[in-house]
């Protein structure tokens, strides 16, 4: 059997096709963006059909201080990446290191929501339907937001090992996606739950 | 598999043992074993769908029987329909989409070989968690066993209260797994379709089973995403004590109908799709012309999945919506049929003119076109929501969706197996086996999902494990069920076929069927690499263009 | 060519057209629908139902003619073009489309579904939004696994499974609206002849009504799955003349039977869980989990139509529910065959 292939025409020069990490991470997010959509829609169908227990105005505080740790991570990753692509290292680490910081703390102050709702207001998740939608949504969110820290961190200690360079700018830019996602993702949760939702 | 290269003497490879070659199975990447897993997987799931087929038919051969218990009978139901859309339907398609888009075009593998492993054996352990609630189901007040909850799972059936035990997780997370496992396979299939077509090859160019799949593709983002959602919420309902659809809390049973029938509308035309793409493959080569009106293909399906998406409460047009909602779900399930009836026309305008072969490939996809037409027209019946109401949950959607699935997309995938599996393995499948599935499989199934219409006219409901005699019901459902025994032994000579062919099947080279895709265009079966030099491309059929250089397609495009 | 020689084709195709023929013969001849009324779509015997059946014949002509059309087409196609050995090395004209003719398999097929959507449309809202008029009778149906609760608020009538509703005269129209509710999971109301479905949705309350215009005994079940005995939620609707109606409302208004020689079986019926689920209008018991017996001997059948209302299967259901519908949630009572026979004796009074 001959592993000669019959001949084409002549190449065309130029063939740009798109980068595979980023098509893919469009896939991804359009994907996650239908999850969350289907959360999103469950949380507003059930506003004011809690038959008992707290309602959001009652118990619910807008956390705009974590708000504008998480949304600022966006863009400091957007610096980070940037500086990456020009090669500057000690830029590129210290505000990646930022944006670790910035989405743990936002982290921190989702535990310390969850903490205040729970043991001071009694609301868990099955207390009512407020608490279902409200900590499925909340939680998937940070959920994400978690996986995303961890694959930042991966990256902080690979850099700190010297392992992150210019090369992989791409793979850097196409992981900022996610951040990013993750980011826009808060801004529309963040609209329904603490100022559609009371 | 492949050892197609060229050798050079004294340099032979001594034979792998047996171990090394089972390994270098199991981890593999290659995009052309992963297909092949997919079909192998799929094909050991529609035996065991098929058994389970078998015993509902028994069961129903006449009024009062007592074959089966009514428990043993609704697991039946629930496990068959489960299985045959996720680990038959779904992997099989998928495994002809890993298969055959990157040889179309022109590319070495996938975008993400290790993802696709990844994702195939998501999928198969999906089908083996499903499988191992016969064993470990048990749970409270030894209830348990497989799920039992039909395929759609409604709540509040799928909730604690009415589903003790652990049957239903299974069934959540045998879905949930293997919708992770679909997801990454259509984000591979996107990503290899826009980032790794041959120089030429603009998205104009590419075949229509490589553009049907990428729709396809885009369509399982969007459409699994909804089930899964929907299974995390039904988890969080019983196991953390959350109300999504507790109704007693204020749940809302009617939310899990929407959000299974956002998924489970386009799922089924997620199944249909890749369908369509093995008939516009197909039904040229063997009529000896190009696809009539390739644009329109491809607009139309577009047009199919946007549509699709906005038809979803079709499934529930009896549970109290009020007129509007129903006259526009009724409007927008008759707009999704233009597109889809306008392909039937531009594959009849194909053949319309040509040299037709028939060949097994030919034969089925004949067959696919008439049951395909009916399908779609008792799908057009059904729009009318008013006598929806009357047909909704009874046998005539049962014979109505069995048409699609069996009489449309596994003919489809029947014509698949017969015309690519000279590439795959290298051996051409016997036609005078192929003669005899294609008749007793075609008389079995008409016998069954004909006939099948006529109790849901008369008013028999869907998933009853018996029935009352006098109804008029009893000598429909014993044909029905002899069709299917049938149609079970036309499989039955299928798979013979599939395995003799293996073995003594005529050496097909590479082009048996004289196509003009660039699969055809190396060696049966490829070689691991594929392509030893990258193709280029200057239209939509490159063999073509090849072999009659006099009149090639590049002049008209 | 197909490889098939013709002969054998021909005898192929003639002996199934004579299995299927034979066997539609077979299926022709027996007997349907008897009396009571079957199940069939196509004799309606209400208002709703009609319109569906007429609206199902005209949707069944216009796919007819597609189908028909599209049909010739095809079998045209691979007739008139198929291959020949004679063709062998020459391909045919290579024809990439036409926009001409793809407009027009465009247009007229939207054409088609503009009209279909009109017919359908006027249905839905003629059916959906029909006023209910003064003289409606009433009715909330409850779904349970697996049996029916029937009220009608203004007359003060609780029943099961059996439903009465009156004849209704289009001049004087005395249409039924049903109400439908849930005690658990999703059911389906489902009496062809009287009417398409709609569901039975718990914290989902539904509207449906009929007004038949014949008498006698319609049947259905229920079409949503709803656990083990889906099955066997049989629905019989007795549609009565105008006096049977009001004589069968008189009879169910009226509290039990009080009648003395069923005092021990009573006493059975009282003491042990039965007065739990079960309630006897005019006596302590008052459970709603499970069928009102008040006037169970004025039904055909029990088990919400498993089996007929005989002695025999009234005893077997009291002993042993599982024996005649295994997975109802009436739980066998191990009664002693004494306290058994009592009780069955004190059922058959409640009339």
């Amino acid at each position: 059997m001959s592993a000669v292939t019959t001949s084409f025409p002549n190449a065309a020069t130029g063939w740009q096709l798109p980068s595979r990490g980023k098509v893919a991470m469009a896939g991804l997010i359009i994907a996650e963006s239908a999850i969350f959509t289907i959360f999103v829609v469950a949380y507003l169908f059930y506003l004011g059909k809690s038959l008992t227990g707290p309602t959001p105005r009652e118990v619910l505080e807008t956390p705009i201080f974590y708000t504008i740790c998480l949304l600022s991570s966006s863009l400091t990753i957007h610096l980070a990446a940037k500086s990456l692509a020009r090669g500057i290292a000690f830029a590129f680490l210290g505000l990646w290191l930022l944006t670790i910081a910035l989405g743990g703390l936002f982290l921190y102050g989702t535990a310390e929501e969850w903490h205040r709702l729970i043991y001071e207001h009694g609301l868990t998740i099955s207390t009512n339907l407020f608490g279902t939608t409200y900590y499925s949504l909340v939680g998937l969110h940070a959920f994400h937001v978690t996986a995303g820290l961890i694959m930042l961190l991966t990256v902080a200690v690979l850099g700190l090992c010297g392992r992150v360079g210019v090369k992989q700018s791409g793979h850097i830019e196409v992981l900022s996606m996610y951040w990013h996602f993750v980011d826009a993702v808060w801004v529309v949760v963040f609209t329904v739950v603490y100022v559609l939702g009371r | 598999m492949s050892s197609n290269a060229i050798t050079i003497p004294g340099t032979e490879i001594q034979a792998r043992p047996w171990v090394d070659e089972l390994h270098q199975w199991l981890t593999t990447v290659d995009h052309k074993r992963l297909g092949i897993f997919y079909m192998l997987s799929a094909l050991l799931f529609l035996a065991i769908g098929g058994v389970e087929a078998l015993i509902i038919r028994i069961q129903l051969m006449r009024s009062h029987n007592d074959f089966v218990s009514p428990e043993v009978f609704n697991r039946m139901f629930t496990m068959h329909g489960t299985t045959m859309i996720f680990f038959v339907a779904m992997p099989v398609l998928f495994g002809f989409a890993n298969y055959l888009v990157p040889l179309m075009i022109g590319a070495r593998d996938m975008a993400f070989p290790r993802l696709n492993a990844f994702s195939f054996w998501l999928s198969f352990l999906g089908g083996l968690l499903l499988y191992f609630s016969f064993l470990g189901g048990s749970g409270l007040y030894g209830a348990g066993n497989a799920p039992d909850v039909g395929w759609w799972a409604y709540a509040p059936l799928g909730a604690r209260a009415f589903s003790p035990g652990h049957s239903s997780d299974y069934w959540t997370l045998a879905l949930l797994v293997s919708g992770f496992g679909s997801i990454g396979t259509a984000i591979n299939i996107i990503s290899t379709v826009l980032c790794m077509r041959c120089p030429g090859m603009k998205l104009s160019r590419m075949p229509l089973l490589v553009w049907l799949n990428l729709v396809m593709a885009g369509m399982v983002l969007i459409a699994i995403t909804p089930l899964s959602a929907a299974q995390i919420m039904l988890l969080i309902d019983r196991y953390l004590g959350g109300h999504f659809f507790d109704t007693q809390a204020g749940g809302s049973a009617v939310l899990w109908m929407h959000f299974f029938w956002i998924f489970g509308h386009p799922e089924v035309y997620i199944l249909i799709i890749p369908s369509f793409a093995f008939m516009s493959e197909i039904i040229p080569v063997f009529s000896r012309k190009p696809i009539f009106g390739y644009p329109v293909m491809v607009g139309a399906t577009v047009c199919i999945a946007f549509v699709s998406m906005s038809v979803w409460a079709h499934h529930m047009f009896t549970i109290g919506m009020n007129s509007y909602a129903n006259s526009f779900f009724a409007i927008t399930t008759m707009a999704v049929g233009v597109p889809t009836g306008i392909k039937i026309f531009n594959w009849i305008g194909t053949m319309w003119g040509g040299k037709i072969q028939f060949k097994t490939p030919m034969l089925f996809s004949i067959a696919f076109l008439f049951q395909f037409l009916v399908a779609g027209l008792t799908g057009i019946i059904q729009s009318s929501a008013p006598v929806d109401w009357q047909l909704s949950l009874s046998y005539f959607v049962v014979a109505h969706f069995h048409y699609v699935i069996v009489g449309g997309i596994l003919f489809a995938l029947f014509a698949a197996f017969y015309y690519w599996y000279p590439k795959i393995t290298g051996r051409m499948l016997s036609e005078r086996l192929g003669e005899w599935h294609f008749w007793l499989f075609l008389i079995g199934f008409h016998l069954t999902f004909d006939v099948m219409h006529i109790p849901g006219v008369l008013g028999m409901p869907r998933r009853i494990y018996t029935y009352e005699p006098g109804r008029g019901w009893d000598t429909l459902n014993l044909i029905i069920s002899i069709g299917a025994f049938i149609q079970a032994i036309a499989i039955l000579v299928f798979l013979a076929n599939l395995v003799i062919s293996y073995f003594k099947g005529a050496r097909a080279g590479n082009d048996p069927w004289d196509a003009w895709t660039l699969e055809w265009s190396i060696s049966s079966p490829p070689p691991a690499y594929n392509f030893a030099t990258v193709p280029t491309v200057a239209s939509r059929r490159p063999l073509w263009d090849q072999k009659h250089p006099e009149d090639p397609d590049s002049r008209y495009e | 060519m197909l490889r098939m020689k013709s002969s054998t084709l021909r005898l192929l195709a003639q002996t199934i057209l004579l299995l299927f023929w034979s066997a539609m013969a077979v299926w022709a001849s027996e007997p349907k629908g008897p009396s009571p009324h079957g199940t069939n779509i196509f004799a309606p015997a209400s208002t709703p139902a009609k319109s569906i059946a007429d609206l199902s014949v005209f949707v069944l002509v216009i796919t007819g003619i597609i189908f028909v059309v599209v049909f010739a087409l095809l079998v045209y196609s691979v007739v008139k073009f198929r291959g020949r050995a004679t063709d062998a090395g020459r391909e045919p004209a290579q024809v990439y489309g036409s926009t001409q003719i793809e407009l027009a398999w465009t247009i007229i097929p939207i054409l088609i579904v503009v009209v279909l959507f009109l017919a359908t449309a006027r249905v839905i809202h003629a059916i959906q939004d029909a006023p209910e008029p003064a003289g409606a009778v009433q009715v909330t149906a409850i779904g349970h696994q697996y049996w029916w609760e029937f009220r009608y608020p203004k007359l003060g009538i609780v029943t099961a499974n059996e439903l009465h509703i009156p004849v209704s005269d289009p001049s004087h129209p005395t249409p039924t609206f049903l109400q439908l509710l849930s005690a658990d999971t999703d059911h389906s109301f489902w009496v062809p002849e009287l009417g398409g479905k709609t569901d039975l949705i718990p914290n989902h309350p539904n509207r449906m009504w009929m007004d038949p215009q014949r008498a006698g005994v319609f049947l259905g079940q229920c079409a949503q799955y709803c656990g083990t005995q889906h099955a066997k939620m049989l629905l019989r609707v007795s549609v009565d003349g105008p006096e049977d109606f009001a004589a069968w409302v008189r009879a169910q208004q009226k509290p039990a039977v009080e009648d003395a020689g069923a005092i021990a079986g009573r006493r059975v019926f009282e003491s042990n869980a039965c007065m739990n689920c079960h309630a006897v209008a005019g006596t302590p018991a008052d459970g709603r989990f499970g069928p009102d017996l008040t006037h169970l001997m004025s039904r055909a059948t029990i088990a919400a139509g498993a089996a007929k209302n005989t002695h025999n299967n009234l005893r077997l259901w009291i002993q042993d529910p599982s024996a005649i519908k295994p997975g109802s949630l009436m739980p066998a009572m191990k009664l002693s065959e004494a306290d058994l026979d009592a009780v069955v004796s004190y059922m058959e009074t409640l009339r």
